[in-house]
């Protein structure tokens, strides 16, 4: 092979066609960099007619410059833009190629939960809360008193065998497991007794919490088992309003169609009493083999009623001045019903698949 | 509760055109009776008396026995022949084919069968169809299929000749009634249906036909007919001698305010009560006795009075009324013998002296030697009204509710004790013959009820319904009151059935329910702004939510535990946890404690996820531990005068057993599951400290660990927490390997207990004070300092924080390690110290300063050598 003259214009050109093709024939960033050696090493043609310009005639040299000069400049561009695609063209690949699998498994640390009725006791609470009701909350063991007497339950009357009840060794102390939340609605009471009549202020509390009655456990019974009642006392409080309430309750739980109705029925701390139900929020009352209301269109939800006068002035309160509501519900009822839940076992057992299907919240 | 038939409803009130008893039961509800069940009804087409003819056993392919029977059905027969395939035999004789898989009959006896074209309760349809072999046209029918109750096993047996089957309505049919293919369904009553209803305690007079009959017309409009509009014969005066002599009255109230007696003489006692009667009183749930029992009853459940015949005979006059003597004993009709209390009321005769021999439990139980047996000619009828405290106590004391009870503790009317002698010796005599004597005995010492006084628009305020004055005195007179009004203040006066009526607010809900629940608008109060939740409660939110994103679960167990629970914890026999509260009535004996501690009942919670074949467990629950100490006799003074006072309250609050708040957790098996990138790691007695760490830190209080736990805790893998003034807070870490053991928990699991309420307390109210970030660059400074093995790595590293000041941002321990490089009862444990001050960075030189004084610090505190 001869040697290329810095002054061989057309050598120098066809050179430099020879490298583009080198180069543009490089398809990995390894054979471009041989290409790079080939025609910029050491013993590359141009990198020999490049050195050769020393060596021409002083009135060329300006010539060989300018010729070699151009040769290098398009020579390292066309490098240059091959480096880029090649390196752009490994880099996705190397993305590419980095690729997981987010389908697998990645926690493996075990996953908590709340228990629902916790859950769904807050929820109810929340509702209240967003009213401007108090959630009030009293002792689990609670006095005779509280619990009964307090509430309206002659010692002698048939009623206060409608619920029953677990004593506390000895029996003459008169302590008890509570039977409702009832006790907090006359304990939340007295405590408010004297802003309600010094200040005005009425008085609207939600009492959620653990109740307690010698019942069995099977699929519909536990014998700890959990409530929330509400108790508003103020001027003027109707059963309108109780029934404003309890369709606002119902309609937090069980969306902007929820409807309640009451029917007439006896408890010995309101009058009148009622039975409340809630209209079937699954059929609305127009599938006759609806499993969640057996085709009833109603879902028998809770209590109420107008508090009654000898309630009030257990806590002080003048019932001729003040006029009080009263509603209670059952949360494991609640539960039952909104979810599905068929068999309170599944509620008390402890078996933590049953909490966590219901996950945070609910 | 009460069953109505409603054929006998009717005869007080004519149903609404189209009743059904689901129609008739939504009409009760609407004025607050609510609806039990609902029995008879529904069937109709061929349901008629058969007379098994042949009864032939066959085990079938399934191994189960069946009878293959041929039935005489009268009218219904099929010819003479060879019946249906498969049956096809030369000959049978004019019958039915029926397969029956009952075994309680047979051949001779009568029967009850639905032929094909017959529907059953429930739209049950009757057709022919092949079956076990055979061709069969219908079914032999059990009281269950036909909607009668459950009370009966087997298939009914009408009657059975031969006397080898049991009869299952004795003396329903007589002999005349026993004709094949005639309709069973009037004599089985089966076109009647009965109601059954749930009567709230304060309605004593809903337990009768003629207070459900009242309440539906209340309901309906329709016209009421009081059965108890008896025209009575004869008169008062000196009839049988009766002496009420209550000699302890209870709560001041006389036990006894009515005796009506009246003999009946030359009756048949061995005379049958009619078929119709007989049906409703099974109809009602009350079995056919005797005639004189069965119209006692029947009168029972028509009026609603109770009633009591004695055999005249037995009875020395006079019948005294009183209290029991102490040590007293009688023997009552279930020939239970009773020790008497003196609180029980009693009816005496005078066998043996004035009101000696005690004869019936007043209002609860007669006694067994004064009853009417079949050689009893002559009858003293008994209608009284006692005082319901009285038979509630009664009742209670001895276990016996009766069907008298159950109305005499809920009020009957004081007005009724006349006309239902009338009427149940006008039924004896109609079907056992006898003369009713003229001249009865009636001690009425019964105070009328006493007038309410009401403001007319008093109803109207508390409903929030415009009611019209009209209204409101119409549906007051509807409910029997006697009104006298004058213009805006009502003067009412309540019927004699309504004991319960006493106040303005219960004519309210008269008045309230008898128009209607249903028009009552939906009117939302407006609260005052309320303060939202309170600190304890957002505090135990955020407890719950900590722990259940740490990987806990949470669940609810049951406070109730056994006696042998706090052995198997280890707990010693000195320890506030051994000061339970006992329950006095446990639903389980072997269950009779309430839980001191939270694990207590845990414990049953891991156990049964262990069961389901669950190995990694961690539950938590947030509940209350109960303690006893504090419980004592507190006689609560008398408030029916007024308001509780503040000192009572607290008396009874002191009363209270101790029942702080707490949240415990146990963790056993894996924290973290082995995977396809990693390998497991089980929880250890470290998660338990972090798990109260999160606690405490959910609760914004700071409180200080000590090394050391007790039981049920591992004694050298446990930590106790206290609040900085020096209360106990809870304990952490390991559980002892013998309680796991004991209670058959994985090895190493571990657990925590946090008594909440004094974190609470001590964070309510607390206002934290922000510390500005500086700005400034950090320093950090590593120490490998070697100690003695037992040095504390908590105490090393407050000695650290102490020594270097207010710059030292942080110091954790990372890194703790034993072994030869250090020596024997030597561990070197490496601390990472952040120093940064508030306001430049800190120069070497200072940096250096306070890196000396931590070494010095540790070498001195703990003769801590630098590595």
């Amino acid at each position: 092979m001869t040697e290329l003259s810095p002054l061989d214009a057309a050598g120098v050109d066809a050179a430099v066609e020879a490298a583009l093709v080198d180069i543009a024939a490089a398809s990995t960033l390894d054979e471009l960099k041989e290409a790079r050696l080939a025609h910029t090493g050491d013993k590359a043609p141009l990198t020999l007619a490049n050195r050769l310009i020393g060596s021409v005639e002083p009135q060329d040299k300006a010539t060989a410059g300018k010729t070699m000069g151009a040769a290098r400049g398009r020579l390292n561009k066309a490098l240059q833009a091959r480096q880029e695609v090649l390196e752009a063209e490994r880099d996705a690949r190397v993305l590419v190629e980095e690729t997981v699998d987010v389908t697998l498994p990645v926690n493996r640390a075990l996953v908590g939960a709340r228990h629902p009725l916790e859950s769904m006791q807050e929820r109810m609470c929340d509702t209240f809360v967003a009213m401007g009701w108090e959630v009030a909350e009293g002792p689990e063991m609670e006095a005779e008193w509280f619990n009964f007497d307090a509430l309206n339950f002659d010692p002698d009357h048939p009623a206060r065998e409608m619920q029953d009840t677990f004593f506390i060794d000895p029996p003459e102390a008169g302590l008890l497991l509570r039977t409702h939340t009832s006790p907090v609605q006359v304990r939340a009471a007295l405590e408010r007794r004297d802003a309600l009549v010094n200040e005005g202020r009425g008085i609207y509390v939600v009492c959620p919490g653990k109740t307690f009655r010698t019942d069995e456990l099977d699929a519909t019974h536990t014998p700890v088992f959990h409530q929330i009642e509400g108790l508003a006392v103020d001027k003027g409080l109707t059963m309108a309003h109780l029934k404003g309430t309890l369709d606002a309750f119902a309609r937090s739980l069980f969306g902007p169609e929820a409807v309640t109705r009451l029917r007439p029925s006896f408890f010995p701390f309101t009058e009148p009493s009622a039975e409340m139900d809630l209209r079937c929020f699954v059929c609305g009352g127009t599938d006759s083999g609806c499993r969640t209301c057996s085709g009833t269109g109603w879902i028998e939800w809770g209590g109420c009623g107008m508090t009654h006068p000898n309630v009030l002035r257990a806590a002080g309160i003048d019932p001729d001045e003040y006029t009080a509501f009263a509603f209670g519900m059952g949360i494991e009822r609640t539960l039952m019903f909104r979810h599905g839940v068929k068999d309170m076992r599944d509620m008390v057992e402890g078996d933590i698949r049953f909490s966590q299907q219901f996950g945070m919240e609910i | 509760m009460p069953k109505i038939p409603l054929k006998w409803l009717q005869e007080s009130v004519d149903l609404v055109e189209g009743h059904t008893a689901d129609d008739v039961a939504a009409a009760l509800a609407k004025v607050g009776l609510e609806e039990e069940g609902i029995e008879g009804g529904g069937v109709s087409g061929p349901l008629v008396i058969g007379r098994v003819m042949t009864l032939v056993k066959e085990v079938a392919s399934n191994g189960k026995t069946v009878n293959y029977c041929r039935v005489d059905v009268g009218e219904h027969n099929d010819p003479a022949g060879p019946g249906h395939k498969p049956d096809n035999k030369e000959e049978y004789p004019a019958s039915k084919g029926i397969v029956c898989g009952a075994h309680n009959f047979h051949e001779g006896d009568f029967v009850v069968c639905i032929l094909p074209g017959g529907v059953l309760p429930g739209d049950f349809h009757i057709g022919g169809r092949k079956t076990y072999g055979h061709w069969s046209d219908g079914m032999i029918c059990s009281s269950k299929e036909l909607g009668l109750g459950e009370d009966h096993d087997g298939i009914i047996v009408l009657a059975s000749p031969s006397g080898e089957s049991q009869v299952t309505f004795p003396d329903l049919v007589s002999e005349a009634d026993l004709v094949p293919g005639a309709s069973a369904i009037s004599l089985l009553g089966l076109d009647e249906s009965t109601l059954e209803i749930n009567v709230t305690p304060d309605r004593g007079y809903s337990f009768s036909v003629r207070g459900v009959a009242r309440e539906y017309s209340h309901s309906t409009g329709q016209e009421f007919r009081d059965p108890a509009d008896v025209a009575v014969t004869g008169t008062a005066g000196d009839g049988f001698a009766v002496a009420i002599e209550d000699q302890a009255p209870v709560r001041d109230r006389v036990g006894c305010d009515r005796f009506v007696a009246r003999r009946l003489r030359g009756f048949d006692a061995t005379a049958e009560a009619p078929a119709w009667m007989k049906r409703r009183l099974d109809q009602a749930g009350m079995r056919p006795i005797s005639l004189a029992v069965d119209v006692t009853n029947y009168v029972m459940l028509e009026l609603g009075q109770p009633l009591h015949a004695y055999d005249l005979g037995t009875l020395t006059e006079p019948i005294v009324v009183r209290r029991a003597n102490a040590g007293e004993k009688l023997t009552t009709l279930d020939d239970a013998t009773r020790e008497l209390s003196t609180e029980d009321l009693l009816i005496t005769d005078s066998v043996g002296g004035h009101g000696a021999r005690p004869i019936g439990l007043a209002g609860v139980m007669g006694g067994a030697e004064t009853e009417v047996s079949d050689s009893t000619t002559d009858i003293l009828l008994e209608a009284a009204h006692f005082d319901p405290i009285t038979i509630a106590r009664t009742a209670r004391r001895h276990k016996l509710g009766s069907e008298a009870s159950r109305r005499f503790e809920r009020g009957v009317d004081t007005r009724l004790q006349v006309a239902a002698v009338e009427r149940a010796l006008g039924l004896m005599q109609e079907f056992g013959g006898g003369e009713i004597e003229d001249v009865y005995t009636d001690l009425d010492t019964v105070v009328a009820p006493q007038p309410i006084a009401m403001d007319i628009a008093f109803p109207s305020t508390i409903v929030g319904v415009e009611y019209s004055p009209d209204e409101v005195v119409a549906a007051l007179e509807e409910v029997g009151c006697v009104v006298d009004r004058d213009y805006e203040s009502l003067l009412v006066t309540p019927p004699t059935w309504r004991p319960d009526i006493e106040t303005p607010v219960n004519l309210v809900e008269e008045v309230a329910r008898l128009r209607g629940y249903d028009n009552l608008p939906s009117v939302l109060p407006v609260a005052p702004p309320g303060r939202g939740l309170t600190h304890g409660q957002r505090v135990r939110r955020a407890v719950a939510r900590t722990l259940a994103e740490s990987g806990m679960t949470e669940v609810l167990t049951y406070p109730f535990i056994a006696e042998s629970r706090l052995d198997e914890l280890g707990i010693p026999d000195v320890d506030p946890r051994r000061d339970v509260v006992r329950l006095a009535n446990p639903l389980s004996a072997e269950q009779p404690l309430m839980r001191t501690t939270m694990l207590a009942s845990l414990v049953d919670a891991v156990k049964v996820n262990l069961g389901r074949g669950e190995q990694d467990i961690a539950v938590y629950e947030l509940g209350r531990a109960y303690q006893a100490s504090s419980i004592g006799d507190v006689h609560v003074a008398d408030l029916s005068d007024g308001r509780i006072t503040p000192e009572e309250i607290t008396r009874l609050n002191e009363a209270l057993p101790g029942q702080k708040r707490r949240v415990g957790g146990i963790m056993a098996g894996n924290r973290v599951r082995a995977g396809w990138n990693g390998h497991a790691s089980a929880w250890g007695w470290a998660d338990a400290l972090a798990a109260v760490e999160r606690v405490v830190r959910a609760t914004g209080v700071e409180v200080t660990v000590t090394q050391g736990a007790r039981m049920p805790w591992h004694p050298g893998r446990g930590a106790t927490y206290w609040l900085h003034g020096g209360e106990f807070v809870g304990h952490a870490g390991e559980l002892h390997p013998k309680v796991c053991e004991t209670l058959g928990l994985p090895a190493r699991s571990v657990a925590f207990e946090v008594v909440l309420d004094p974190l609470i307390d001590e964070g309510e109210g607390a206002i934290s004070r922000a510390v500005p970030v500086s700005q400034q660059v950090v320093a950090k400074e590593d120490f490998a300092f070697v100690v003695a093995a037992d040095v504390a790595a908590g105490d090393l590293v407050a000695a650290v924080r102490a020594a270097g000041g207010d710059v030292v941002e942080d110091a954790t321990v990372f890194d703790v390690y034993e072994g030869e490089q250090i020596g024997e009862g030597l561990k070197s444990v490496a601390v990472n110290v952040r120093l940064r001050a508030a306001d430049h960075t800190l120069s070497g030189d200072e940096v250096l300063a306070v890196r000396e004084a931590i070494i010095a610090a540790a070498a001195e505190g703990f003769g801590a050598q630098l590595r």
